[in-house]
């Protein structure tokens, strides 16, 4: 398991912990009473981190390399009825989009999300969470297909960004995205979008408008990453934290600005703590929110679409 | 002195006794693997030694996906004119008989509807063994009037390609072929009925130009050969040397033109899978 920085208080508790525990195993010494004592503290000093959790620290948790990624998810809610589907019918296979059909009980969705690798030969392979324009069609030409069949649509994201490359640009990056984002307002089946990690900006949105936008707790989600907006605004890397912060990117900001609509609570200590426990947070979520929206018309479920986003936006008139 | 001493009479049988082996007990694959083929029959057709899919016909993909092999064919008399009144190195109507003979078929597709894993199914699978499984009048009336047979009683459809391209002996009857199945195609697409395109070794010209790519999705076996120009006219036209593993299945994968490669064996119960899901049905097992 691996600690980030604020989270050394933690580890150093959870080491006491251990020793603790061994020396009792070891020895004749009764140390129940301290190893309590420890376990209570431990609680507390969690409870205490994860409450007060800055947004750069959320920005650090969402990053977190033990955190699941889209296929985890998939598979841990579809088990053997996941069937990949692969390609954008055009140049190529984007690693870094995954999708395909599979069943969370009797239902049948279409999943589509960024992929992550876990090591460092899969991360060049998915690369990085960053998709290319292929990518994004893949992920239109998977819900073209839903709505053809009337399945809904769960879109996952994990996105450092929309990849910036030289062949991206060529193959049209920015009409890939556009393109999504205005078929997406007007899918005739219901969208449901968690955000599971990362949501940075337009490599975001692109699979992003839903009827049902949901956070997990520590990710964030904004038109640019805290990094970047510092070597821009600041001309310096260094000022990450202040722009985190300013960009109000946390799931309770987002929440406040209507622009999502629910915060998924994640097991103390973050998702990665405990994976069942979020699959299975996760997959509660997904049938609440497919529940609420499975019985409007596809009129109605566009028209309530379309009309949340038209209202967002702040301004004098 | 010598090495070895024979105890016993060396062989006797004397010449015209002597036996070959029956023809067709052994199958060679491409890589030089030697298969014993009821081994293979019994292994999909799949070399166990190499995993290369032996090309196979219309009999055996039926074999392999409807339900203890029942099933009814559709349109099973459909047999081609010569329009043209086509001479090459043979007359039009000599080559199709001649192919018929050897073959024992009507023309390059057979089309049936059966049940597969309890849920009635349509397919269209082409025969590569007849004229190169090229495309013709006979092709695209037998596929189109399977469309209809799916839409119709709103069955799901599958079509097996495999497939040099369009007949070259119905010249342009057999390039409108192409429009006439997508004509199809775009009815059963407006009544959402899902159409599986399986590509098969080889599926190319235009067979790749019309319903094989055209599923909701395309899928295919490891190793197939698919493209619209085959390899050696690419080669020759571009004096390029091709890349390796230039259009096989897995090329295309790559390239974003398949949903996914499935190994023969686990065919029926993918596309099967496939069809539960995309209809919202519950999975067969």
């Amino acid at each position: 398991m691996e600690y980030l920085e604020f989270e050394l208080p933690i580890k150093e508790l959870e080491e006491q912990l251990d020793k603790c525990e061994i020396i009792g195993k070891e020895s004749d010494v009764d140390v129940s009473e301290t190893c309590k004592q420890i376990e209570k503290k431990l609680i507390e000093t969690k409870k205490e981190i994860y409450k007060n959790l800055t947004p750069w620290q959320r920005v650090m948790m969402s990053r977190h390399p033990d955190r699941p990624y889209t296929l985890d998810y998939i598979k841990a809610l579809c088990g053997e009825t996941f069937l990949e589907m692969h390609g954008d019918r055009n140049v190529k296979d984007d690693k870094a989009m995954i999708g395909g059909l599979g069943k969370i009980g009797d239902q049948s969705f279409m999943f589509i999300g960024q992929q992550k690798g876990f090591n460092t030969k899969t991360r060049q392979f998915r690369n990085f969470g960053m998709p290319n324009p292929e990518g994004y069609r893949k992920a239109l030409r998977l819900m073209k297909s839903a709505e053809k069949f009337g399945i809904p649509v769960v879109t996952l994201i994990d996105t450092p960004g929309a990849y910036p490359g030289l062949e991206a640009e060529e193959r049209g990056q920015g009409e890939a995205i556009a393109r999504n984002i205005l078929e997406m307002t007007r899918l005739k089946v219901p969208i449901i979008t968690i955000i599971i990690g990362e949501g940075a900006s337009g490599g975001a949105l692109g699979i992003g408008v839903g009827d049902r936008v949901l956070m997990l707790e520590n990710t964030w989600y904004s038109v640019i990453s805290p990094e970047s907006c510092s070597s821009i605004l600041w001309r310096s890397w260094e000022y990450k934290e202040q722009a985190a912060d300013a960009l109000k990117l946390t799931a309770t900001d987002m929440k406040k600005q209507k622009l999502v609509d629910e915060i998924v609570k994640e097991p103390i200590g973050g998702a990665h703590t405990d994976r069942q426990q979020t699959f299975s947070i996760v997959r509660d979520a997904i049938i609440k929110s497919f529940d609420e929206l499975k019985n409007l018309s596809p009129k109605d479920l566009v028209k309530k679409r379309m009309t949340k986003y038209e209202n967002m936006g702040v301004f004098k008139d | 002195m010598s090495w070895f001493k024979r105890k016993t009479k060396g062989i006797t049988t004397t010449t015209n006794e002597k036996k070959d082996t029956p023809k067709g007990l052994w199958y060679k694959s491409p890589t030089g693997k030697i298969v014993d083929t009821e081994e293979l029959e019994q292994n999909f057709y799949v070399s166990p030694e190499d995993g290369y899919h032996v090309r196979i016909g219309s009999k055996e993909y039926f074999e392999i996906l409807f339900d203890e092999n029942t099933f009814k064919e559709l349109d099973a008399d459909l047999t081609s004119k010569d329009p043209l009144k086509f001479v090459d190195t043979k007359k039009y109507p000599d080559r199709l008989k001649a192919a018929q003979d050897k073959t024992q078929l009507k023309d390059a597709v057979r089309t049936a509807v059966g049940k597969s894993k309890g849920k009635e199914l349509v397919i269209a699978c082409m025969d590569f063994s007849f004229i190169g499984g090229s495309m013709g009048s006979v092709v695209g009336e037998k596929i189109a009037r399977a469309a209809n047979y799916s839409l119709k009683n709103k069955i799901p459809l599958m079509v097996i390609s495999k497939s040099g391209g369009a007949r070259m002996m119905e010249a342009a009857l057999s390039l409108m072929q192409m429009a006439k199945t997508s004509v199809k195609l775009a009815q059963l697409a407006d009544a959402s009925i899902p159409y599986i395109s399986l590509c098969t070794d080889p599926t190319t010209g235009g067979t790749t130009a019309s319903f094989a790519m055209l599923g909701d999705i395309n899928i295919s076996e490891p190793g197939a050969l698919i493209g619209f120009a085959g390899p050696r006219i690419v080669r020759d036209t571009t004096g390029k040397e091709l890349p390796e593993g230039f259009q096989t299945a897995e090329f295309l994968l790559e390239h974003g033109f398949l949903d996914f490669i499935t190994h023969r064996k686990d065919l029926k119960n993918r596309v099967n899978l496939y069809i539960d899901l995309i209809t919202n049905q519950p999975i067969r097992s």
